[in-house]
């Protein structure tokens, strides 16, 4: 362990509240929306990382390798439907999406 | 040696993702992206995680986003740097929200600062990893692999093209 755990955490933290603040920063353009989700899961791969080699287990990185199976799934999903809201409304801005307000 | 790394990295890391959440043009943000994903790549490394270090570089960088990019290409935004961007009373609620976490954060870990006291544990072969993968975790492969299926069966469904005389 090159660093202590903390100094990991503090920076997986620091990366996934910036993302979680341009998310709610960015909460009217879809794709920019989805960039700052990356960050997020990025800093809880980073989190598995550094627990695995703190306690010397295999499961962290296998933890952090089907994350990034599963983004792979739901980035493939939310642009095939960025794609096809586009199609819509020639807009990737979420605040026209809004027909099933009540 | 390698601490001087890893700070170096996390630096570059922190100020890359600042750098694409504030970037008003996508294909920016996305490039920004990369850079603070290839340094994480590296630090991975340097955690003794050479294959999710790879898988980073590969699928991450490599794939993902190369993906954002193509379907950002194929949006045709007509000036995407001007009109979307959020306002600066927009980020104020935003950084309001992670300013509070960031510091209950540092309140935390500085408050159980000095219980780490562990010997360091040796690297793990790529064959251990692949054999609790493989092993323990076999049902987990399953299971990501339908959720992949599914995705791409989904993904076909809503990039289908409307056929003539259909109705919205």
């Amino acid at each position: 362990m090159i660093v202590p755990l903390e100094h990991i955490i503090i920076l997986a933290g620091l990366l996934f509240f910036l993302g979680m603040g341009g998310l709610l920063a960015w909460r009217a353009n879809l794709i920019m929306m989805l960039v700052c989700i990356e960050v997020m899961l990025n800093a809880v791969m980073l989190v598995f990382v550094g627990g695995s080699a703190r306690w010397g287990n295999a499961d962290g990185q296998l933890f952090a390798i089907f994350i990034m199976a599963l983004t792979s799934a739901e980035v493939s999903l939310a642009l095939a439907m960025v794609v096809y809201l586009h199609r819509r409304k020639r807009t990737v801005d979420t605040d026209v999406f809004s027909e099933m307000k009540g | 040696m390698e601490q001087t790394i890893f700070y170096i990295l996390a630096s570059v890391a922190v100020i890359g993702a600042i750098l694409a959440i504030t970037e008003k043009h996508p294909v920016h943000a996305i490039l920004y992206l990369v850079t603070s994903l290839f340094s994480v790549a590296v630090i991975f490394y340097l955690l003794m995680a050479p294959l999710a270090a790879a898988f980073e570089v590969i699928l991450y960088a490599g794939a993902i986003m190369v993906l954002f990019l193509f379907v950002i290409m194929m949006l045709d935004l007509v000036h995407p740097e001007k009109g979307l961007s959020p306002h600066w009373r927009e980020w104020l609620p935003a950084l309001l929200l992670s300013g509070i976490s960031i510091a209950s954060l540092a309140a935390v870990v500085l408050a159980r600062h000095g219980e780490d006291a562990a010997a360091a544990p040796q690297a793990l072969p790529i064959r251990e990893v692949a054999v609790c993968l493989f092993r323990e975790h076999g049902l987990a492969v399953e299971l990501v692999s339908l959720q992949l299926l599914f995705a791409l069966v989904g993904a076909l469904y809503l990039g289908k093209q409307p056929k003539r005389g259909d109705t919205e």
